[in-house]
């Protein structure tokens, strides 16, 4: 394989950037079309050397690839390399992020059709998708931060993509400054690695935690600081709050955003500087209850949501919670196989929500139903992505959460517990969402938000255009299938594990349902479907009343937990605006103002004294140079 | 009888000084008082030629001075008349202590 293949991955999807930017949108408006095909071709061609890459590591010793790097900088003593760190973590993201990018823009071609921003989308969603593949790619932390920013940049771009709607503009502020805050985290990792170790290098740095040189508190605070940044990216608690306003972007947008590139930023971060992690125990262990917690936190937000994409943004955060579980408990391989299956079914059933909005023109779920007749295609694949999600055997949700809850269970059994309620609960919501939007009778839908087809929507809720539900099946495919490379241990091998089972695909595959604990977490997520199955389709229990018993943990749930309340009220209005910054401006305005008023001022009064000295007399003057004259004299000859 | 030499040129020059320093401290007309910086140039000067004739006879500098001394002091006359008359169109005056308006 060529040396300029790993470097093609990412340089094609940005040159498809700059040509729709400088060339197409300015040149070409009125044929917006050209925009998709340029990005779908870029993306596409990614993919296709992401296969070819993929293909070499696997055949490469030790699945690590030599790239030479480029001297980018050299300041001082300090010299700055830009390139291409390509082993098996990279190769799997590479896959994950051109596969996903190249179904959702696919996809988009259905769903933007007709907006006004068309080009710009797209110009956005190659820019998003090449800053995700070079932070992949790069060899060097300094290059993943500046990618990292730049993965910051393309969220804030598209999810405040209908920028004239105030929520959307307000979305992306949040997102862009929620995560912000943990990059600062980051940020101050880098400088203190950098600090003690004199490089950015990855691989260097690799060698140097090995050797035990960089160790004990600082390894653990650079841990932490790496972690906060992973935290703002993946919406772990207390990051989480900008993830489900996130759904103000376009809805393909999300898909891509919660299955392939933003979020799954944070988890590939961890995974990236895993051997950190893996020499302070501090580290893992906050890594494992941070993760653990959110899953369960987020998702019983998640149960009481009635906006489609809200449900699946809680279901996101909770599903991060779960990598970062595999990650903190177990191994790199568990966390990444997470992040790998969950990209498939979590970009279909984003894709899914956008085919039913597209149908009835809403978001909300207490106005669809029924739909299971007029979106067939869209039904199947959606419950699909719900059944694999709330890990049902064989699907791909199955083998990867399977693997989580092994080690949850094996190393930290209070994690554990987190984790099988947050299964039950998935499964409870995932199939609440099925079953008020798919089931029942239809309850009228709204008026299209998206641009330029409300006339044809007058007729009721019906199946998505071809361009639509290709994706949508291949991503189906996938969500069944592609937790099964993992069946005999494949995934975990190539990921570096050297366990593996000498046991054939077949045994494996249906062996697994002869050990207690998976057959647990099955029997859990069959009975969260089951209770949404009693209450949102058969109607046996009735919500409204579940709902009256528990009333003030349901408000507390459809508050998210006020966390929003507490950002917005007591941190940053209390805290911040009233205490520190009021004290701050108190300090501008009185001491430093003060400082430089004064001296002003004084400098103003010290000369209303001494003009005085300036009578206008000129003889007075002259009298003043001769005394000074012969003052002057007198001294030389007095003192010399 | 005594012989004049480089003593009695300075004590010439000195008291020329300051009759003109004088004269500047004291007069109230404009006039008087331009008329008295120029006896104190000229009394520079006198001190300039007895120096140069006393002590660098050859090099002739303060000759050369002397003349550059009254170029500046008849510039700065044509100057100080022009003014003190464009004073005098102003103010119908040309006593010094009527031009006191550039002050605080």
């Amino acid at each position: 394989m060529p040396t300029q293949v790993p470097w093609l991955i990412f340089l094609i999807p940005f040159i498809s950037f700059l040509l729709i930017g400088l060339v197409l949108r300015p040149f070409l408006n009125k044929r917006p079309l050209i925009g998709g095909y340029v990005t779908i071709g870029a993306v596409g061609i990614s993919f296709g050397l992401s296969l070819w890459l993929l293909s070499a590591v696997i055949a490469a010793p030790g699945h690590v690839l030599p790239v030479d790097d480029i001297e980018w900088a050299l300041i001082g003593n300090l010299s700055i390399h830009i390139g291409v760190l390509v082993d098996s973590l990279t190769a799997v993201m590479v896959i994950v992020v051109t596969f996903v990018s190249l179904m959702v823009q696919i996809y988009s071609q259905g769903y933007m059709k007709g907006d006004a921003g068309y080009l710009r989308y797209y110009a956005f969603m190659s820019l998003f998708t090449a800053c995700m593949l070079g932070l992949v790619l790069a060899d060097n932390i300094l290059f993943m931060f500046v990618f990292w920013e730049g993965v910051g940049l393309g969220s804030y771009l598209l999810i405040g993509f209908w920028f004239h709607k105030p929520s959307a503009a307000n979305a992306a502020k949040k997102a862009f400054i929620v995560t912000r805050l943990g990059d600062f985290g980051f940020l101050a990792a880098i400088l203190v690695l950098y600090a003690q170790t004199g490089t950015f290098d990855t691989e260097s740095l690799y060698k140097i935690v090995a050797t035990g040189a960089l160790a004990g508190t600082t390894l653990t605070w650079v841990a932490i600081g790496i972690f906060s940044g992973a935290a703002g990216k993946s919406a772990q608690f207390p990051l989480h709050v900008w993830l489900p306003d996130a759904m103000e972007g376009p809805t393909p947008v999300s898909a891509l955003i919660h299955a392939a590139t933003m979020v799954a930023a944070g988890v590939f971060l961890v995974a990236r500087f895993y051997p950190m992690f893996e020499h302070s125990q501090e580290a893992m262990l906050i890594v494992g209850i941070i993760g653990g917690f959110t899953a369960i936190f987020a998702a019983s937000m998640g149960l009481v949501m009635n906006d489609i994409k809200r449900v699946l943004a809680y279901s996101t955060i909770s599903q991060l919670g779960f990598m970062m579980v595999g990650l903190g408990v177990g191994s790199v391989a568990i966390g990444i196989f997470h992040l790998f299956t969950h990209a498939f079914f979590k970009a279909l059933l984003f894709l899914g929500s956008g085919s039913v909005n597209h149908g009835t023109g809403t978001f909300d779920m207490r106005l669809m139903g029924g739909l299971r007749k007029a979106m067939p295609w869209t039904y199947i694949t959606f419950v699909i992505g719900s059944l694999s999600l709330a890990g049902i055997w064989p699907l791909s949700g199955f083998w990867s959460k399977d693997e989580i809850m092994v080690v949850a269970f094996d190393n930290q059994p209070a994690i554990f517990a987190l984790c099988i309620v947050a299964v039950f609960m998935t499964a409870f919501y995932m199939f609440r969402a099925v079953f008020m939007t798919f089931h029942g009778e239809y309850r009228g839908g709204a008026q299209p938000e998206h641009g330029g087809h409300g006339d044809a929507h007058s007729h009721g809720p019906h199946e998505s255009p071809m361009v639509m539900v290709i994706p949508l099946v291949v991503l189906a495919v996938l969500a069944v299938c592609a937790g099964w490379v993992n069946v005999t241990g494949l995934f975990n091998l190539f990921m570096g594990e050297s366990e593996v089972q000498e046991i054939g695909f077949a045994t494996s595959f249906f062996g697994v349902l002869s050990h207690p604990l998976p057959l647990i977490s099955l029997a859990i997520a069959l009975l969260g479907i089951l209770l949404a199955y009693a209450m949102y389709c058969a109607k046996w229990i009735s919500p409204e009343k579940i709902g009256n018993v528990f009333k003030p943990i349901y408000i507390m749930l459809s508050h998210k937990y006020w966390m929003d309340e507490l950002y917005e009220n007591v941190i940053v209005k209390t805290i911040l605006y009233n205490g520190i910054f009021k004290w701050m401006a108190m300090f501008d305005s009185s001491v430093v103002d003060g400082t430089v008023n004064g001296a002003a001022q004084g400098t103003a009064a010290a000369g209303g004294v001494l003009r005085k000295l300036q009578t206008g007399q000129t003889q007075l003057y002259v009298i003043s140079i001769a005394i000074g004259a012969i003052a002057i004299v007198a001294c030389l000859y007095l003192f010399s | 009888m005594f012989s004049v030499g480089l003593d009695q040129y300075l004590i010439l020059s000195a008291v020329l000084f300051c009759i003109g320093l004088f004269g500047v401290l004291t007069q109230r007309n404009v006039i008087k008082v331009i008329m008295c910086l120029e006896i104190m140039l000229n009394a520079v000067n006198i001190a300039l030629i007895a120096f140069s004739q006393y002590i660098t006879p050859v090099t002739l500098t303060g000759q050369v001075f002397a003349i550059f001394v009254m170029v500046v002091a008849a510039a700065e006359v044509a100057v100080g008349i022009a003014i003190i008359f464009t004073v005098y169109r102003n103010r119908e005056s040309v006593d010094i202590e009527n031009f006191n308006i550039l002050k605080w």
